[in-house]
């Protein structure tokens, strides 16, 4: 793979092929140049030497000269400094000089007497194309580079993962290094073309194209098959539905929690069972982290910036994982959303980090819907209802109770809901000593504790375990966040 | 080698690291002189090294190949590493 890179990467780069002879690349600002002149109408006359002119294509007087017009040929033959004289043999290059040294110009020309006239010595001038406002220019034109992001180099002594945290560019842990090669490598991951715009990124909303996610995506550690989870990823969380901008900079503890499904997510190795939230699967590691770093880095979103949060989370590094599908009792998250049970589908969440339900001893599907239920009533505050959204991740052992009860999907949903009905003298400010609460004239209402579709339904986790997980959300609705499923591409 | 990788950013801002604050006195610091390798820049830069000795502080010497190109990123890093204040000599 890395050799089909490299012929990528080097497609434009085709080595020129040179006259044989002398060879000088000139320009007319240059006094170095111009005091060479002599020189050069010597060699024309006894060696027919080509001559590249840079600027002025009348330079140098009396002789015929080439017009680098588009600085082409300079840069090709990696000129820095005019003059440069360059020997050549069957069209490739055997040896040059810069500037001006006798020595030097006579050993190369073999002319015992050139330039008696003239100095020893006299440095010659900067090449027009590494002229610091063309050179980029310059690159993306003759590298045959795809790449349009700008080159930082990293000098020979210095570490280039503390180049990185140096620059900002980190979450706090080392990155890889994003060359050219790993970048487009990470790019046969995608069919979209490198310059594709695929969200404007908050807070700064700042277009993010293809290119730019490939190149956050290799420091995050992806592979290549799990850029379009990275794309899909954001294009769902820079919705104005899902608000990634409010989700940074509220002082919530909540951020993009990413929820995959579809047979994807196992072709790509992700996790969905043993130690579903933890560490050791790089897919789920790296997806989550692959976008953080790019709201980080495209979007401008830091913590003491715009990154308000008082607590954070760990997850706020990265938190994705994929749905339990085949071990599932219930329908997946995807399709419920309505994605094709074939297709593969991202869903973020504005979501804190996950806490355990533990109920080890309920075998009847109703005593542990109770379990759910309380549990599920604490969130944030017992005493605050409907403004916060929730995801269930019910566990293997769990899912069991209920499957073997006859219960599906919306059935535990409908239970579940049914067991957070409030009445609103429980909930009203200062009831049970609680400052927290809902206002006075709501004490007679009974009050759900999530809206209708405020519960999301996965199944998640590790086969031993009478476990499941709730990860609560943050301001729900318009006024919010909502989640949002998207088809993942490819 | 040293070596290239893509910018991340948005590119809104340079690359390059901030510039350091200014040190309230020169006393114990390393004060790299780097010599553009001009004519006679080394003269001006001798007597500076006089002048800061005198008033305590440590010098180190840098040449850049020659004034016509930038420094060599590994010697800025040298310098970046070895000293806290740098003064360039312009000399002609």
């Amino acid at each position: 793979m890395t050799d089909t890179i490299d012929e990528q990467s080097n497609a434009g780069a085709t080595p020129l092929r040179l006259p044989n002879g002398l060879l000088v690349v000139v320009k007319r600002e240059c006094e170095t140049c111009a005091m060479v002149v002599p020189v050069l109408q010597r060699l024309v006359a006894s060696h027919g030497v080509t001559i590249y002119t840079q600027d002025d294509p009348a330079f140098p007087p009396g002789v015929p000269a080439i017009h680098d017009a588009d600085l082409g040929v300079s840069w090709h033959l990696d000129i820095d400094t005019v003059p440069t004289l360059i020997r050549v043999v069957n069209g490739s290059e055997v040896e040059r000089t810069v500037g001006w040294s006798k020595d030097a110009w006579r050993s190369l020309t073999g002319v015992a007497d050139l330039g008696d006239e003239l100095p020893v010595m006299r440095p010659g001038c900067g090449s027009k194309s590494v002229d610091p406002d063309l050179v980029d220019a310059l690159q993306a034109r003759f590298s045959g580079s795809v790449l349009h992001a700008r080159r930082v180099e990293i000098a020979d002594a210095e570490d280039e993962a503390e180049a990185m945290f140096d620059r900002g560019w980190t979450d706090g842990l080392p990155v890889v290094a994003p060359t050219e090669a790993r970048v487009l490598r990470m790019l046969t991951g995608t069919t979209r073309t490198p310059g594709d715009i695929v969200a404007i990124v908050p807070p700064d909303l700042v277009e993010v194209t293809v290119e730019k996610v490939a190149i956050n995506a290799v420091m995050a550690g992806c592979r290549p098959e799990y850029l379009p989870w990275v794309i899909a990823a954001l294009e769902a969380i820079c919705t104005s539905e899902f608000n990634i901008h409010g989700v940074l900079a509220t002082t919530m503890p909540v951020g993009p929690v990413i929820v995959c499904n579809g047979p994807g997510t196992r072709q790509i190795g992700m996790n969905s069972g043993m130690n579903v939230f933890g560490q050791g699967n790089r897919a789920n590691l790296t997806i989550g982290r692959a976008v953080q770093l790019v709201v980080r880095n495209i979007g401008g979103g830091r913590p003491g910036g715009v990154d308000r949060a008082t607590h954070g989370n760990p997850g706020k590094i990265s938190f994705c994982f994929a749905e339990d599908e085949l071990g599932s009792p219930f329908s997946t998250l995807a399709a419920e959303r309505g994605i094709a049970p074939d297709r593969n589908a991202v869903t973020v969440f504005a979501g804190e980090g996950p806490r355990c339900i533990v109920d080890q001893l309920a075998r009847d599907p109703h005593k542990l819907a109770n379990t759910f239920a309380a549990c599920l009533r604490t969130l944030h505050n017992p005493k605050l209802v409907l403004a916060f959204d929730a995801v269930v991740v019910v566990g293997p052992e769990h899912a069991r109770v209920f499957a073997d009860a006859g219960w599906d999907r919306a059935r535990l949903l409908a239970e579940l809901h049914a067991r957070l009905q409030i009445p609103g003298a429980d909930l009203v400010r200062g009831a049970h000593g609680i400052a927290e609460g809902v206002p006075e004239h709501l004490r007679d209402v009974t009050l759900a504790k999530f809206r209708a579709d405020g519960l999301l339904l996965v199944h998640a986790g590790g086969g031993a375990g009478l476990f499941s997980a709730m990860i609560g959300g943050w301001a729900n609705g318009a006024v919010g966040s909502q989640p949002v499923t998207v088809e993942v591409g490819t | 080698m040293s070596s290239i990788i893509l910018d991340p950013s948005n590119e809104r801002s340079v690359a390059e690291r901030t510039r350091c604050e200014r040190p309230a006195s020169l006393r114990g610091l390393s004060v790299g002189l780097l010599d553009i390798s001009k004519a006679r820049g080394n003269i001006f830069l001798d007597r500076m090294e006089e002048r800061l000795t005198d008033i305590g502080a440590h010098v180190v010497r840098f040449a850049k190949p020659t004034f016509t190109k930038p420094a060599p990123i590994d010697l800025r890093h040298e310098i970046a590493s070895q000293c806290q204040v740098v003064i360039e000599a312009l000399a002609d």
